[in-house]
């Protein structure tokens, strides 16, 4: 059980990335990661964000859409859940911590629609885990964005004062960058299962 | 708004403003869905599908959905398609939908959707509307289509699951993987850069200005300084 739940934290930390295997959250992770303190910030952010999405839908499909013979409307319900969650949290911040909102808060907007969180949330309910081992799940893959996003943005501090040739500025030498990361973390392949052998 | 021809409106989706190369939007199912030719093909016709539909749709509804509440008004309309065309798929195209999984439904949160409903559909008519929805999902099949080619053929010396024996001593295998992905978007983009003598509106599009979230998100585009 307990070693059930560490290979699933490890290997969505490492193995299974979703930045840099599954390409799910590619535009935050582009977007977001210039500096240190945003890509942390954002990086917290989604993983608050994973827990709770995780946390709310997977009761909602076992107790509700199940219930109902209704799994056709995940999709649709999980979105509105997801955006709905977003927005309420976003207002309790603003209530209740306003400084905790002012580091974390303006990165909840750009959640909403980040396919990384309806993508953690589906795979879950695919996989087939239990409550518990989603909500590992959950934390694993935002553990494993908030590493990929403080990584690159250090690498990308160093590229911003790169000379790099024209039609490479902007945008595709930092695919490159990111694709070289992408490449280091498939190093990662088949260390987890072997581990507790 | 400059007035634009029909004919404009429908192509200037495959080349001038297409949606993956010079906005780069919906970048995750760009890199994920391009390891294989038929991947790509069915990935690109799936969105195109799902765009049509949702802009014609919130075409039509676009002066009763009230402003402040147009978001999700937007993503439950797409989501809607999305499922009609999962469940299309998954009868029909059982093979299809075994390789593209997970990615099939997060065409509802893919950029490109939410974005032309965002900027194009919610200000135009029914008509103009139906052809950018086709012409930005053609530019978004061919780019998908152009680099699966790379990335299969180079990668995996076969295209579309035919082999090409001359190629198979030399394959680059690393090309069908993650890595691979990111490498060709990052070199199809700096040759569209090369192509479009750098008239395509790159600098600009990588910022948060392409992003269909940034008319609900001011503070963390323009507050943080996003300055490249």
């Amino acid at each position: 059980m307990f070693k059930t739940l560490i290979i699933i934290l490890l290997s969505s930390v490492f193995v299974d990335n979703y930045v840099l295997s599954r390409f799910l959250g590619i535009c935050p992770f582009l977007g977001v990661s210039k500096k240190l303190d945003q890509a942390t910030g954002m990086g917290i952010a989604v993983t608050a964000v994973m827990l709770l999405a995780c946390a709310v839908t997977w009761p909602i499909q076992y107790f509700v859409l199940n219930a109902l013979n209704m799994g056709y409307m995940q999709n649709i319900v999980f979105i509105l859940v997801i955006a709905a969650l977003v927005q309420m949290l976003e207002l309790l911040l603003k209530k209740f911590s306003p400084s905790l909102h002012k580091g974390l808060g303006v990165y909840l907007p750009l959640i909403t629609t980040n396919c990384a969180v309806l993508g953690v949330a589906i795979n879950n309910i695919n996989d087939g885990f239990t409550f518990i081992e989603s909500i590992v799940s959950a934390l694993g893959v935002g553990l494993g964005f908030l590493l990929a996003m403080v990584l690159f943005s250090g690498l990308r501090t160093r590229i911003h004062d790169a000379n790099v040739p024209a039609p490479f500025r902007g945008l595709p030498v930092t695919l490159i960058a990111a694709s070289f990361i992408s490449l280091a973390f498939m190093g990662f392949g088949g260390i987890v299962e072997n581990i507790f052998k | 708004m400059r007035k634009d021809s029909n004919l404009d409106v429908l192509t200037k989706g495959i080349l001038k403003e297409n949606p993956v190369l010079v906005l780069i939007l919906g970048t995750c199912p760009t890199l994920a869905t391009t390891g294989t030719v038929d991947g790509a093909v069915g990935m690109g016709l799936a969105a195109l599908a799902v765009l049509l539909c949702s802009n014609v749709f919130i075409s039509l509804l676009r002066n009763i959905i009230p402003e402040t509440m147009r978001i999700p008004c937007y993503i439950v309309i797409i989501a809607g398609f999305v499922t009609i065309v999962k469940l299309f798929v998954q009868a029909y195209l059982p093979d299809l939908y075994a390789t593209l999984g997970v990615y099939l439904d997060l065409i509802t949160v893919n950029c490109i959707i939410l974005g032309r409903a965002e900027m194009f559909a919610s200000k135009n008519p029914v008509v103009k509307s139906a052809l950018d929805g086709i012409g930005m999902g053609i530019g978004f099949t061919i780019a998908l289509t152009a680099m699966a080619i790379v990335r299969e053929v180079l990668g995996n010396a076969t295209f579309a699951g035919n082999s090409i024996a001359f190629l198979e001593p030399y394959k680059i295998s690393f090309l069908t993987k993650a890595p691979g992905g990111l490498l060709v978007y990052g070199l199809l983009i700096a040759l569209v850069y090369v192509i479009t003598k750098g008239k395509a509106p790159l600098k600009k599009s990588f910022s948060c200005a392409g992003c269909p979230n940034a008319a609900t998100c001011h503070t963390a585009c323009t507050e943080k300084g996003d300055e490249q």
